[in-house]
């Protein structure tokens, strides 16, 4: 886990100016917007099953401790084994352990976000393994020493031109003339590089998207077939998630399952969508001997019973991030956490502290378009605004902004003198600003306009106005 | 405290329970035995010829390509044809499944066919698949030596063969037929459902065909 949410504003300073960047997250707003929506209307009862999943992961948080339990029976009589862990920590070490008790050299992980948040490959390199993440994006971003900017398309931020640049410095076994110009051709280099590495791993490591409590089954959704052959291929599969994955039967998931897809990236069903229950069975020609599924908590236990419950319905589909005018506008990497856009903007600060990811729920214009679109219908607004509380209360937010927040209490707090300093204010503003019709600086403003003016204001208060409008 | 024993007990403590509440164990316990369905979209509450019409629609629309023949006597032909247009080695493997027996290859007598899991050097896996879900156009493959998984995964062809009559409207009908066949809270190492041929969108968010599963998917409809 990375963590540079307290520098925050610097990040998206930088972001802001960095042109390849911003030119990288136009494919945000091209590539998912409209996509989502063609596959939502494709589907008369879109909502209706959002509805549903909903309800369906609230009944399940309501009852985890005993959806847990059953999930834990029938995963143990299909041969799984089941490894709790309270903290990243732990949870690497279930990892590490088993490497070194078959003496791994090698792993190859499907995509997994849980995998950030325990920063399983810098343990796995420290400790000699080499972890090898085989996700196309994820693969772009470990080549070039980074984390994902996105949960669903971790490199979303790279350009073509780039990706190139660092296929030509790593691949160097390959011809130095050869032609990388068409993304086709990038895809194929991936292919058979990681193909040989799929063929000679010794572990595969997998998140998932779902458990089902029915069955003892692991479930992860995907497009490239990554993930099948890290699960596949070796002889030992490993899936780590979070407690939160629980969905209590096969007939749940498929309403969650409708909805993923739709919202995640426009299809109506992704290209994979795979079940996997314990190990390969007697007689079974391929597939791993051992599978081990560690169950992660770092702190989610503690949400359930709170104001951020909610939260823990989240599917990752990354749909909130990709209709987010501040993701859009500064990237994911600003957040400074494995988890940006708004989604990322609650979970953080549940996970590693409102002291340290207080910035995030302030990143926010309130525009409600990420609640509007979350398949899981969470009120992602909404609790933004009881971290800021938070922050507020525990005394976090800077000395400048208590200060001005305790002026406009003051008014607020006494509507005739606030009635009369607004209109002053308004006039003011009003005269000063006649002639150009914006300011493009104001007294105190200075980081407010120093990236956009202010339109002047019509020379009266919304008040005033609206007592004056003509009655019909 | 092991670590298991201190999740459940913060999860009981946030929650306000103790786990031993009959109500909640009761409505745990019905839901996971009677696994009540939820809300069946309308696309595919449709007869059976129509359901078989929207599988092939709707699998066409996400780049898999679709032969139907009659009967398994077709089947020698529609995939030498295949392979031939394709300029594919007439050579497949497939797994150990009963209708790969049932098939007559002598009619195509050029056709090379082997069986067991992929090692990765073969061009063309075969298969079988268990049902086929009309609403997105989406095939289920199930583990074991009669469908090798390396096979849906390795070969850069995938061309899988489906009775028509396993053609059903929606996932949850997959799922009755999981649980007559392996029973209740049961499943194999592994069910793939297959929607189109693989692809990525990673490199600037342009879909492209063929990431690391099968390049080309090729559905043959029999009957
Ligand atoms: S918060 Fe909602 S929209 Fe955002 S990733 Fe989670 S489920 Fe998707």
């Amino acid at each position: 886990m990375f963590l540079t949410t307290e520098t925050f504003k610097e990040n998206a300073v930088e972001a802001l100016g960095n042109e390849q960047l911003q030119r990288a997250m136009h494919n945000v707003e091209a590539g998912f917007i409209g996509k989502r929506k063609a596959a939502a209307d494709r589907l008369p009862e879109f909502d209706q099953l959002r509805a549903n999943a909903r309800d369906i992961k609230n009944h399940t948080l309501a009852h985890l401790d005993l959806y847990l339990e059953a999930y834990e029976a029938n995963l143990t009589a299909a041969g799984g084994l089941l490894h709790f862990a309270r903290n990243s920590e732990e949870a690497r070490s279930v990892v590490l352990d088993i490497c070194k008790r078959v003496n791994a050299r090698t792993v190859t992980k499907g995509k997994s976000m849980i995998s950030e948040e325990i920063n399983l490959n810098e343990a796995l390199s420290a400790a000699g393994v080499d972890p090898i993440e085989t996700d196309l994006g994820e693969y772009i971003i470990q080549l070039r020493g980074e984390h994902p900017s996105h949960i669903i398309a971790p490199a979303v931020h790279v350009l073509k031109e780039q990706v190139e640049a660092d296929f030509r410095r790593v691949h160097t076994h390959l011809a130095p003339e050869r032609n990388l110009d068409e993304p086709e051709s990038l895809l194929g280099e991936a292919r058979a590089v990681l193909r040989d590495k799929f063929l000679k791993s010794d572990i595969g490591v997998t998140g998932a998207n779902f458990l089902i409590a029915e069955t003892g089954t692991s479930i992860i959704v995907t497009n490239e077939g990554n993930g099948d052959l890290t699960q596949t291929l070796p002889r030992i599969h490993i899936v780590i998630a979070s407690i939160e994955k629980l969905v209590p039967t096969l007939d749940d998931v498929s309403q969650i399952l409708r909805v993923l897809a739709r919202s995640a990236t426009g299809q109506d069903f992704s290209v994979y969508t795979t079940l996997s229950t314990g190990p390969r069975r007697p007689g079974d020609p391929d597939g791993p001997e051992e599978y081990h599924v560690i169950l992660l908590d770092n702190g989610r236990s503690s949400m359930l019973g709170s104001e951020f419950q909610d939260m823990l319905r989240c599917i990752r589909c990354g749909a909130c991030m990709n209709h987010c005018p501040v993701y859009h506008a500064v990237g994911g990497h600003a957040y400074g956490s494995v988890y940006p856009g708004p989604m990322g903007a609650v979970l953080t600060p549940s996970l590693f502290g409102v002291d340290k990811a207080g910035h995030l729920p302030n990143a926010s214009t309130f525009c409600g378009r990420c609640e509007s679109v979350c398949p899981m219908m969470i009120p992602l607004p909404k609790m933004m605004r009881h971290w800021r509380e938070r922050e507020f209360e525990r005394n976090l937010s800077p000395a400048t902004f208590r200060a001005g927040l305790s002026v406009w209490a003051f008014f607020a707090t006494r509507p005739w003198l606030y009635h009369l300093a607004t209109r002053i204010g308004m006039l003011v503003l009003g005269f000063a600003g006649k002639a150009r019709g914006r300011f493009s600086w104001l007294p105190l403003a200075g980081g407010w306009t120093k990236y956009r003016d202010l339109p002047a204001p019509a020379g009266a208060t919304f008040q005033a106005a609206w007592a004056k409008r003509p009655r019909t | 405290m092991s670590a298991r024993d201190d999740i459940l007990a913060t999860i009981r403590r946030s929650l306000g329970v103790t786990g031993r509440e009959p109500t909640r164990r009761d409505v745990v316990e019905q839901r996971l035995m009677r696994s009540p369905r939820g809300l069946i979209p309308k696309r595919a509450d449709l007869p059976p010829a129509e359901q078989v019409a929207l599988f092939i629609k709707m699998a066409e629309a996400v780049s898999a390509s679709i032969a139907r023949v009659a009967s398994l006597d077709e089947v020698p032909d529609a995939l030498a044809g295949f392979l031939r247009a394709h300029n594919l080695p007439m050579a497949l493997r497939h797994g150990e499944d009963a209708i790969f027996t049932a098939i007559p290859w002598d009619r195509q007598k050029t056709l090379e066919h082997r069986s067991g899991r992929s090692d990765g050097n073969d061009l063309v896996g075969l298969s079988h698949a268990l049902a086929g879900v009309a609403e997105t156009g989406t095939l289920a493959l199930v583990s074991g030596n009669d469908n090798p998984t390396t096979l849906n995964f390795l070969p850069d062809t995938h061309i899988v063969l489906i009775d028509a009559k396993d053609i059903v409207g929606d996932y949850e009908s997959v799922w009755d037929r999981l649980r007559s066949r392996y029973g209740r809270g049961k499943m194999p190492r592994t069910l793939n459902f297959v929607t189109g041929p693989s692809r990525s969108g990673d490199i600037e968010q342009k879909i492209l065909l063929g990431a690391h599963g099968p390049r080309q998917l090729h559905i043959v409809v029999v009957g």
